[in-house]
């Protein structure tokens, strides 16, 4: 969040702002990194896992830019976070200087990207035209649609502590959309840290392969 | 009591007891967007008619069984085995063409103190929007 407050701090005079959300069941869970950020735009709480829904969205962190006129010109893709903790050494729990750096700069690129949309606007080259949104636009199938049913329905009874019931639910919705790592992460059993990053993570990270989980990002000069 | 949960937020309705959802027509309107008319049910100027063959399904003593009627616009729909909790969700193929229109879908959440924000009062600005969270 400090990246996009120093982005807004620098941009917030060029009719630009930027809305956080946290994907987070409880609000008490995010409360504390909001917090510690105290962002001067919108930082709001998504219980329910709304945008996932609305925009299709699989991860976070994913970012949509939306024109002055409420239209998308880059769909929900991933905002610059390569993945660097596929790399991350369990003996030393570091992650290797060259694939820190190869994250930092595809951060920057992200960061620079929007940094030329906000003062170029149509003109800058990362603006997607309407054809091209269109194709990086990934569509739902009707069984995400159904997962985001039974997340919903989850969801709701997890607040009214009825847990078996509840967990039934989230299960049923990562079953039918197994690519949410929203809809699984947050389900997740957390560890001591707070982070859904428990051996299951890490299986589901490893049964990825070489392959990576997110598109990669169609924006000149992202690191591949 | 039966709650309802529906793009537009969280409805407690009395609802009939029984195999279905059967909702009065103005609660069926007020928690889907969904009204009863006389050509069908309608929702902004669409309107689907109440299949002349299965009437008593979907329409009966004066009440609308939203369940009958999801399933039959295939509509996902999900609740508890009791059915006293029903999440109604909008179809795969709205929501590919509400995103295939590249109009950026509005939505309205809570910050940390309850205070709502909706993209759609932003128009006039470039927005990005970017998720997090904490786990």
């Amino acid at each position: 969040m400090s990246v996009w407050q120093k982005l807004y701090d620098e941009l917030r005079d060029n009719n630009f702002i930027v809305i956080a959300v946290a994907m987070d069941a409880r609000a008490d869970a995010a409360r504390s990194w909001i917090e510690n950020a105290a962002p001067s735009y919108p930082a709001l709480i998504d219980r329910d896992h709304r945008l996932s829904e609305l925009y299709n969205m699989v991860n976070v962190p994913q970012a949509v830019w939306i024109d002055e006129a409420g239209r998308i010109v880059r769909p929900a893709e991933n905002a610059g976070a390569f993945e660097a903790f596929r790399s991350l050494n369990f003996e030393t729990m570091t992650v290797p200087e060259g694939k820190q750096q190869t994250a930092a700069a595809a951060k920057a690129t992200y960061v620079q990207a929007v940094r030329d949309w906000v003062l170029s606007g149509k003109d800058s080259g990362h603006v997607f035209d309407a054809e091209q949104a269109r194709a990086h636009t990934a569509l739902p199938s009707a069984e995400i649609a159904q997962a985001h049913c039974h997340f919903r329905l989850g969801q709701y009874l997890l607040r009214h502590d009825r847990v078996d019931e509840g967990q039934e639910n989230l299960v049923e919705a990562s079953r039918l959309h197994p690519a949410s790592w929203n809809i699984w992460r947050q389900a997740a059993e957390t560890n001591d840290t707070g982070l859904a990053a428990g051996p299951e993570f890490w299986a589901r990270v490893n049964a990825l392969g070489d392959s990576y989980y997110y598109p990669p990002v169609d924006m000149a000069g992202m690191p591949k | 009591m039966t709650t309802v949960l529906t793009n537009l937020g969280d409805f407690d309705i009395t609802a009939i007891e029984g195999d279905g959802l059967w909702l009065t027509p103005d609660d069926a309107a007020t928690a889907t967007g969904w009204s009863l008319r006389p050509e069908g049910l309608c929702r902004g100027d669409v309107c689907v008619p109440v299949p002349s063959d299965r009437t008593t399904d979907f329409v009966s003593d004066g009440k609308v069984n939203m369940a009958a009627f999801w399933h039959h616009l295939g509509m996902p729909a999900a609740q508890t085995k009791g059915g006293d909790v029903w999440a109604l969700g909008e179809g795969a193929n709205s929501r590919a063409d509400s995103l295939q229109s590249l109009d950026a879908p509005d939505f309205s959440l809570p910050d940390l103190d309850g205070a709502m924000h909706s993209l759609s009062e932003h128009r006039g600005k470039k927005v990005l929007l970017a998720t997090w969270a904490s786990w």
